[in-house]
């Protein structure tokens, strides 16, 4: 189809580090590996990249995407439009070349001819033959299927110009002990790329620039570095049942368990993993280790973070360590099981029946979700209460460019209060529940401790403060409110909400977790307008007192969320008595993470006195 | 009323075990079970069990779930610590404190209810998972503490106090215990001490999964003439397979046995259980035969008791995982944390 091919009707705008390029392809067609080539190399070329894998709930035969948004100005949230499509996928074909912006560009297999309705008058068509390609340089069936991905990997080196030693490179680390596959991989690169300069004006207006922006950072997914979190945290006892997306948390920890926590003396391990039979038995082997003094979790999603709501609330109310790691998905039910939501923050605030409440991290980042994972092994002992860390799907399963890990080795795990049989000698009556020190919290005893001392019953039943059953009304109600009185000593422990510029700005904006990404644009693109902002990222709940200063301190507050019932702002309004008029709902459900775009169209659109600029797409 | 404790008197010359601890040493709170209930024969069973044994109380995790089983843990070993979970959850919650400090005897109390049917489930995969412990389920066929429902365990036919006739075959916990690999397997009665305290002391020294479905009867609800669990058709038609005796480890052996009527075990800490003949030559170490034996009793309206099953050979959980001998709970910083020099070279497989 040469009339496709160096179209000259389309005005493309030239853009340098800052475009998205998305890959439309058919699940089990071996192309994830190929676009996370792809990924990797915009990243060892010094250029902030986020991509974002959009998978379904299957193993072969359906849609899949991934989007690559590349930002020189480190905007790692996705953005709307798509500047380039590798559309792989003819289920698809249709969307995929509608999303282009106009101006952009199309890759096709033109093995086959393009279906007339398909062309568009106002992007570039990239035709290549790669089923042509592949069928003529590779004898085997499979090989032929999986180097499809690798061709036009190749071929995007030549129209966007990345180097093609990093793409060698990268062929080499990955197939590192299987050296017989890195020829015909880095053959298949050379494929593409000699078609595409061989036959198009090659780089095109998208070009890619080597920077240094990547020194000191890292390219990892979230659920990877809660597995190492674990790790560093000194987590013992993982049991899970295994869900999407909470699966890979285990899986890292795992592996990274196998590495660096066998014994070098014996070859034996310090650490278990137990795939148990459900939700309930997960959380219940992690209690039971938990309360036996091993720091335990466990990981999970939507689905079976409801199947754990009885046992949290066994271990509020007996006050047991407990580490979860909530993977948010899209619910309710079994909703969008590959997609991403913020969905969870109330149903956790106060996970189970009762008066309850639970501690809630919020990471934003994968190096927070590394820290905070570590943080939460000594929060919930010193706390003796759950704390479950709220992650999401697009924070867990996608990589994403953060500040490298560092792990301070002057730091001596928190254990929090638990008495040896020494200081058990000392003390003259051990009492479970008592508040010796007026914080709320008790001093507990681990089983074996002391032959005499020590000993006591842990219940999910009324107890006192020496742990003995009772039904004295009053005697249950001290100790609820001496729970209550932990919570609020808690605040000592959990991470401060981080604030910017307080009381600068008439406007604010509270948000946490993976919104966060969007944050940056949306300020400086709203700067640009003339309309700045204070911000401040909730990273724990319950809340520090100084959020409800931030929202009294400001005009207008946009609290914004990814979930349809605006939670956070409702969680923000029970605890801390919000006045309903100083806030103001940004929310986005559609399992797709929030972009800067739609921020921004919702907070000019509730300023009917600024006009919307024409850059914001509608 | 369980949180009066008792009172601390004890008789001048009550007879003291080789650690020096008297059998009050073992006892639990008071019982608030109803008069008669056959679960708090196995609390005295235990304590006899335990201090025959000269166990060290402190060494002891009593974990429970939810029921007027799930209550018996406050009864016994008040020295020990004792967890009492969620309903149908306790083999979650012991398989956790399990793996937190191998070192200690864990002894799980369930009930029928609890491990029959919400908590089948965990029941089955703890068995799988060959967690170090005695799990005992107070078996009495009906749901006391909601008054008097009928339970998985109870047989086809069986009656509860109001009349209603159970629709549904039972489920069978000695037999589910062996198919699905538990290595110590008995049944006993909770009226029968003289074989119950020998089975208990020889489930907490195996080392692996062992199992004991205790049948005691529910006096207030299912202790009809037309229940199975009541005691009157539990004495009537109670076979045992063996008799059994259990000398632990440290005792010399003083009594006298035929040694050619007699099958000795001798178990991993050179404690030996004796198993004395009671006409067929029963032999506890096959699994098929003993399955046969309690369905062939089952037919005849007969309970089989005495130890139905064991196999010394297999691996418990910390075994099949591999894990340090040092329990997990004493792990510390230096064992745990692989530091920022590792965490600096893991940094660079992510570039």
């Amino acid at each position: 189809m040469p009339e496709l091919v160096h179209s000259t009707k389309v005005k493309t705008i030239p853009k340098v580090n800052d475009f998205v390029v998305k890959f439309g392809n058919v699940n089990g067609s071996g192309s994830a590996s190929a676009n996370n080539m792809f990924a990797k190399a915009v990243f060892r070329m010094g250029i902030p990249v986020s991509p974002h894998n959009i998978f379904p709930s299957n193993i072969q035969g359906l849609p899949t995407w991934y989007e690559v948004r590349i930002s020189e100005d480190s905007y790692l949230g996705r953005r709307e439009g798509v500047d380039l499509m590798v559309a792989m996928n003819e289920q698809t074909i249709k969307e995929d070349i509608d999303a282009v912006i106009p101006g952009g560009f199309v890759l096709f297999d033109s093995s086959k001819s393009l279906n007339k309705e398909l062309i568009r008058d106002d992007v570039t068509y990239l035709p290549i033959p790669l089923k042509d390609i592949c069928l003529k340089e590779f004898d085997k069936i499979a090989q032929r299927q999986l180097f499809k991905n690798i061709v036009y990997v190749g071929a995007l080196a030549a129209f966007l110009n990345i180097d093609f030693k990093v793409l060698t490179g990268l062929v080499s680390d990955q197939f590192r002990g299987k050296e017989k596959l890195i020829l015909p991989n880095i053959h298949a690169l050379e494929l593409g790329h000699q078609y595409a300069s061989e036959n198009f004006e090659c780089p095109l207006p998208l070009q890619l620039k080597a920077t240094n922006k990547n020194e000191g950072k890292i390219l990892i997914d979230g659920n990877t570095a809660v597995g190492l979190g674990c790790v560093y945290g000194g987590a013992t006892v993982a049991s899970w049942y295994p869900l999407t997306p909470s699966t890979s948390v285990v899986d890292a920890f795992s592996k990274y368990c196998n590495r660096l926590r066998i014994d070098p003396g014996s070859g034996k391990r310090k650490y278990s993993i137990v795939q148990a039979e459900d939700e309930l038995a997960a959380i219940g082997i992690a209690i039971g280790a938990g309360w036996n003094g091993a720091r335990a979790f466990t990981a999970s999603s939507g689905p079976g973070i409801s199947l754990m709501q009885e046992f949290l609330g066994l271990a509020y109310f007996s006050e047991v360590p407990v580490v979860l790691f909530n993977i948010q998905r899209v619910g309710p039910s079994t909703g969008m099981p590959t997609r991403t939501q913020q969905g969870d923050l109330l149903s956790c605030a106060y996970a189970s029946h009762g008066d309850t409440k639970q501690i809630l991290l919020f990471p934003s980042t994968a190096k927070e979700c590394f820290e905070l994972s570590a943080d939460a092994f000594d929060i919930s002992d010193r706390l003796q209460t759950p704390v479950i860390v709220m992650s999401d799907l697009e924070l867990g399963m996608n990589e994403q460019v953060c500040d490298q890990l560092v792990w301070d080795d002057k730091r001596l795990y928190d254990k929090g209060k638990v008495l040896t049989a020494k200081e058990l000698e000392e003390i003259e009556k051990f009492g479970r529940y008592q508040d010796i020190d007026n914080d709320g919290i008790p001093y507990r005893t681990l089983p074996g401790t002391h032959p005499n001392k020590g000993s006591y019953f842990t219940r999910g039943s009324s107890h006192d403060a020496n742990a003995a059953y009772t039904e004295d009304g009053n005697v249950y109600a001290e100790v609820m409110d001496r729970i209550a009185l932990k919570f609020e000593t808690a605040l000592n422990y959990i991470p401060q909400p981080e604030i910017s510029g307080i009381d600068k700005n008439r406007l604010g904006m509270i948000y946490l977790g993976t919104t966060t990404s969007a944050i940056q644009e949306v300020l400086d693109s709203l700067a640009k307008k003339g309309i700045s902002l204070d911000t401040l990222r909730i990273k724990s709940f319950p809340f520090h007192e100084n959020i409800k200063e931030f929202i009294d301190g400001h005009d207008l507050v946009y609290v914004i969320e990814q979930n349809r019932d605006a939670q956070l702002k409702s969680l923000l309004k029970i605890e801390l008595n919000t006045n309903e008029d100083q806030v103001h709902s940004i929310l986005s459900y559609n399992g797709m993470l929030i972009t800067a775009q739609h921020i921004e169209r919702e907070i000019l659109k509730s300023m009917p006195t600024l006009e919307a600029t024409k850059d914001v797409p509608a | 009323m369980s949180y009066i404790n008792k009172p601390k008197f004890q008789h001048p010359e009550l007879e003291e075990n080789e650690i020096g601890l008297t059998r009050r040493d073992y006892e639990g709170t008071l019982t608030t079970l109803c008069g008669g209930c056959g679960h708090d024969s196995i609390s005295a069973a235990i304590i006899q069990a335990a201090a025959e044994m000269s166990l060290e109380p402190h060494r002891v995790a009593k974990i429970s779930g939810i029921g007027c089983s799930s209550k018996i843990p406050s009864y016994f070993l008040s020295k020990s610590h004792g967890f009492n979970s969620v309903h149908g959850r306790m083999p979650s919650v012991a398989t956790g404190a399990n793996l937190a400090n191998k070192e200690l005897h864990y002894v799980g109390i369930s009930g029928d209810g609890d491990s029959a049917s919400i908590g089948l489930g965990q029941f089955c995969h703890i068995v799988r998972r060959r967690v170090n412990m005695l799990y005992i389920v107070a078996n009495n066929g009906t749901y006391g503490l909601t008054k008097g429902q009928l339970s998985a365990t109870a047989d086809l036919g069986s009656k509860t106090k109001s009349g209603e006739e159970s629709l549904y075959d039972n489920i069978d916990m000695a037999t589910l215990a062996i198919e699905l690999g538990a290595s110590f397997v008995a049944r006993s009665f909770s009226g029968d001490k003289q074989q119950l305290i020998p089975l208990l002391q020889a489930g907490l020294t195996h080392k692996g999964f062992a199992f004991i479905d205790v049948v005691s009867p529910c006096v207030t609800f299912n202790n009809t003439d037309f229940s199975t669990h009541g005691y009157k058709n539990t004495w009537e038609n109670y076979i045992a397979l063996s008799q059994v005796d259990f000398v632990p480890m440290r005792r010399e052996i003083t009594t006298s046995y035929d040694a050619g009527k007699e099958k000795e075990i001798t178990l991993h800490d050179g404690s030996v259980i004796h198993l004395h003949k009671t006409g067929t030559n029963y032999d506890p170490y096959d699994k098929e035969n003993a399955l046969h034996h309690i369905n062939e009793h089952k037919k005849k309206g007969e309970i089989a008791t005495g130890l139905l099953y064991i196999n010394q050979s297999t691996s418990d959980l910390h075994e099949l995982q591999d894990t340090v001998d040092k329990p997990f709970n004493r792990l510390n910083n230096h064992d745990l944390c692989p530091g920022n020099e590792v965490l600096r070279d893991i940094n660079e497989t992510f570039r």
